[in-house]
């Protein structure tokens, strides 16, 4: 027991929370702005003040985690902080399942209940007899109650290569992992370069298939609740991947140019890790209930 | 342990931070556990009055019949964020802020496990609430559709301000994650040798259980609130049936986050209670195992019950059944805990210095806000009290003489441990009775407004109920009134007062009495030994 409290670190004070939380106040408060001017095409600050808010965010990560990596690159970090970090990154993959079932939940309920109930389905014959008597329920929804057309994403082609590749890349960084564990740093650096580029061609397919559902299929953000949960199960993993992306990338620059992590000591390479495979995770889900079922 | 780290390099270069530094950058940059949970107790307090004068507004309309003082679209205003800031502003943040100061004192850990991101937890809420508070001037005014925001009210017919309220709700929802998963880790990983999970302390408990509740329905609300701005922004039709969606599916995203979000309020409350009761009953906790089950089991329920809130929405006659029978089963954990807090008084050595007064106080008002939710919970009986005052009345039973009590009776029991000096007795008394009076005149007669079929958030009333709400409104200003008393004692008890010993209470134990007051800024130097 005597040994969890070997070397318990406090961190010094520190500038950059504070830092984070005047960036979070100009995003939301440019956010909250610049969406009302965008809509209503007014002139505004809102979208600057958005932007200086991203960039001091990014000012701050940058000088936060740079902080944390000195202190731990000098041994500074007890194995009880260690695992603090671990579940604490645990923990917030959790809340961020939490937050895509929020919207897996939306799907699943237009699916299941508000469109079958729409067409009369359960006790709602009258309901459907007075308000679309013409709708029709049917999954896709091509035609809303309101009259709305669209076309249905297949899940043949372009959703199917990308699934292959974002499992591809999950794979990948599990060998990367394993060199790292096995001090193979010369695969360690191909299987993560390789992850990475997968998961760039992930986003730029991803791209081109956003280009596709707006020009060929009509398939858009507003085209009911189709094209609602389409886009916004699709664009925020795509804003996940991202993210997850430049984690890695950092991961490889720290690997690459600074020689960082060892098979024993790795906390960032493997928070980063996880983070890659659960937004895989979460791509599957989406491929099933989003694409093919 | 603790700061004195035994590696002599690390030693050198931090021995700096044994005292807490000067001046306002100590506020700003502090990754001390106290001096955070100071921030969130005095931010949470600033908010209670903040949301407490929009109350008050809200009774001086409501005094008389007839619109008298404001129009009704800022009535709404008052209600709507009056309900946000109470919710997020207030009662989540002094919890946090008594999680802060209590839980790493209370299992003999140095500080939080993740101090800096607990610094960026608590700086966050301020923005974010200067965020809510602006829009109230913006042209066309804040947020006005009630702090649940049902749409279409919040996407067809809400006003500009939606986009602040939706950005604001994400960065406190970020905070909130932020200090869940503080806790859970400190909890977890920092608990001194010999602690096991069976021996920690119930707020322990509680709010490791809350916490858990927080990292999975937080998330759920900010996905709702996207879902809101994207509605009425970007054209997506998720709550609009025109285009395949339901404004119904609006309220089950939003009760799938706010039924967890009320035991979120009421949890931490109950651990509160479970320290103060056996400490001046001078009798070990009665039923110590039971309470953890019966929170977790209140904390597993809470995610099958949230479509009691929308019995009247037409749902199919099994779910309203399900949630019924559901929600009725809490009251059984619910129960266990009363029972046990009851059993741990009898035959006690009992006295009542102020924590005791509020903590008695809440035993029976918060049962008495359980049976109205039992009422609630009954779906034939629910279509007539819905939406009328009746609810309001049962709502505010559990949060003010609830959670806000809790609240109340844990300044008073361990102010002495944060100052170092004895509140003033007789103060705290004339604040005591003063509440416990004016806060039922403010909300018992509410039970018959309601029952008799006054709606809520309407600015205006039927002449019959004009009565029973000058009474109401009699009452809120005297509970308000009441509550500068707890400032003025807080502010003494600061400055000086008796000095207090570490043990503070006679019959108290835990580890936090066993360290001076006021604690020292670094609690533990040696890890407590537990027996």
């Amino acid at each position: 027991m005597s040994e969890k409290y070997e070397h318990y670190y406090v961190p010094e004070q520190s500038p950059w929370p504070i830092v984070g939380a005047v960036a979070l106040f100009m995003i939301a408060f440019g956010a909250g702005n610049y969406v009302n001017e965008v809509t209503k095409d007014q002139p505004g600050y809102g979208g600057y003040l958005l932007l200086a808010g991203v960039a001091t965010l990014i000012f701050m990560l940058v000088g936060w985690f740079r902080n944390v990596i000195d202190e731990s690159m000098n041994g500074l970090y007890s194995r009880q902080l260690d695992r603090s970090f671990r579940q604490g990154m645990s923990w917030f993959i959790f809340s961020e399942v939490m937050f895509f079932a929020a919207f897996f939940g939306a799907l699943f309920y237009a699916r299941m209940i508000a469109i079958p109930w729409l067409d009369g389905a359960s006790n709602n014959a009258s309901t459907a007899a007075v308000l679309w008597p013409a709708f029709e329920a049917a999954w896709p929804l091509l035609k809303t109650p309101g009259g709305t057309e669209t076309q249905a994403m297949p899940w043949q082609g372009l959703p199917l290569y990308n699934t292959l590749i974002l499992l591809a890349s999950s794979v990948t960084l599990q060998f990367a992992h394993m060199g790292l564990e096995q001090n193979k740093r010369g695969q360690l650096k191909l299987m993560l370069g390789l992850t990475i580029l997968l998961g760039a061609c992930f986003l730029a397919l991803q791209g081109v298939e956003y280009v596709h559902a707006y020009q060929d299929l009509g398939l858009k953000l507003d085209s009911g609740i189709y094209g609602n949960t389409f886009f916004l199960l699709t664009g925020f993993h795509g804003l996940h991947v991202t993210l997850g992306a430049i984690f890695l990338l950092v991961m490889f620059l720290r690997i690459v140019l600074k020689n960082h992590f060892t098979a024993h000591k790795h906390f960032a390479f493997q928070a980063a890790a996880w983070y890659w495979h659960f937004v895989d995770v979460v791509w599957l889900c989406l491929f099933i209930f989003v694409y093919v079922l | 342990m603790s700061t004195v780290t035994t590696d002599p390099h690390a030693h050198a270069e931090h021995e700096h931070h044994h005292g807490p530094a000067k001046g306002l950058k100590r506020w700003l940059y502090t990754t001390n556990h106290k001096d955070i949970g100071t921030l969130y107790l005095l931010f949470a307090l600033t908010m209670f009055f903040i949301g407490g004068a929009m109350a008050m507004v809200i009774r001086a309309e409501l005094f008389q019949p007839g619109l008298q003082i404001v129009e009704p679209n800022f009535f709404n205003q008052m209600t709507t964020v009056h309900g946000l800031i109470m919710v997020f502003g207030a009662v989540m943040p002094a919890f946090t802020g008594l999680a802060n100061w209590l839980i790493p004192m209370m299992i003999g850990a140095p500080d939080m496990a993740l101090p800096r991101m607990n610094n960026w937890s608590f700086w966050i809420l301020p923005f974010a609430f200067s965020i809510l508070l602006l829009s109230l001037f913006m042209e066309g005014g804040g947020p006005s559709f009630g702090w649940t925001f049902y749409a279409p009210l919040s996407t067809t017919y809400s006003n500009d301000s939606t986009a602040l309220f939706v950005f604001s709700v994400h960065i406190m929802g970020i905070s909130s994650i932020m200090g869940a998963i503080n806790v859970i880790v400190t909890i977890m990983n920092l608990r001194a040798p010999g602690m096991t999970y069976m021996k920690m302390p119930l707020f322990v408990w509680t709010w490791f259980i809350t916490a858990y509740l927080l990292i999975a329905v937080m998330p759920v609300l900010a996905g709702a609130v996207t879902m809101v701005l994207t509605d009425k922004y970007f054209g997506t039709s998720f709550f609009d049936a025109a285009g395949g969606g339901d404004p119904v599916l609006f309220q089950h995203i939003f009760w799938f986050f706010g039924h967890p979000e009320v035991y979120i309020m009421i949890l931490p409350a109950f651990g509160i209670i479970s320290a103060i009761v056996p400490t001046f009953a001078r009798k070990p906790l009665f039923g110590y195992a039971s309470m953890v089950y019966a929170t977790a089991s209140i904390a597993l329920l809470s995610f099958l019950v949230w479509a009691h809130h929308m019995f009247t929405t037409g749902m199919p006659v099994f779910a309203e059944l399900f949630f019924m029978y559901c929600t009725m089963l809490i009251a059984v954990p619910t129960g266990v805990k009363v029972f046990n807090w009851v059993a741990t008084m009898w035959r006690g050595a009992m006295t009542f210095e102020v924590p005791m007064m509020f903590a008695l106080a809440f035993i029976v008002l918060f049962t008495i806000g359980g049976f109205s939710g039992l009422m609630l919970a009954i779906t034939p009986a629910d279509f007539q009290y819905h939406d009328t005052y009746f609810v309001v009345a049962h709502f505010h039973y559990v949060l003010v003489t609830g959670a806000i009590f809790s609240i109340m009776a844990a300044a008073y029991y361990w102010l002495p441990k944060w100052t170092g000096h004895m509140y003033d007795e007789t103060l705290g008394q004339w604040h005591f009775w003063c509440s416990l009076i004016s806060v039922n005149v403010l909300f018992f007669p509410m039970h018959f407004v309601g029952l008799a079929g006054m709606p809520r958030r309407i600015p205006d009333y039927a002449l019959q109920f004009a009565d029973f709400n000058a009474l109401i409104s009699i009452g809120g200003f005297a509970f308000g009134l009441s509550q500068l008393l707890f400032v003025a004692l807080v502010v003494k008890c600061i400055k000086g007062g008796k000095k207090a010993t570490a043990q503070v209470w006679e019959g108290a134990e835990g580890l936090e009495w066993t360290i001076a007051s006021p604690a020292p800024y670094h609690s533990f130097t040696t890890p407590p030994e537990i027996k």
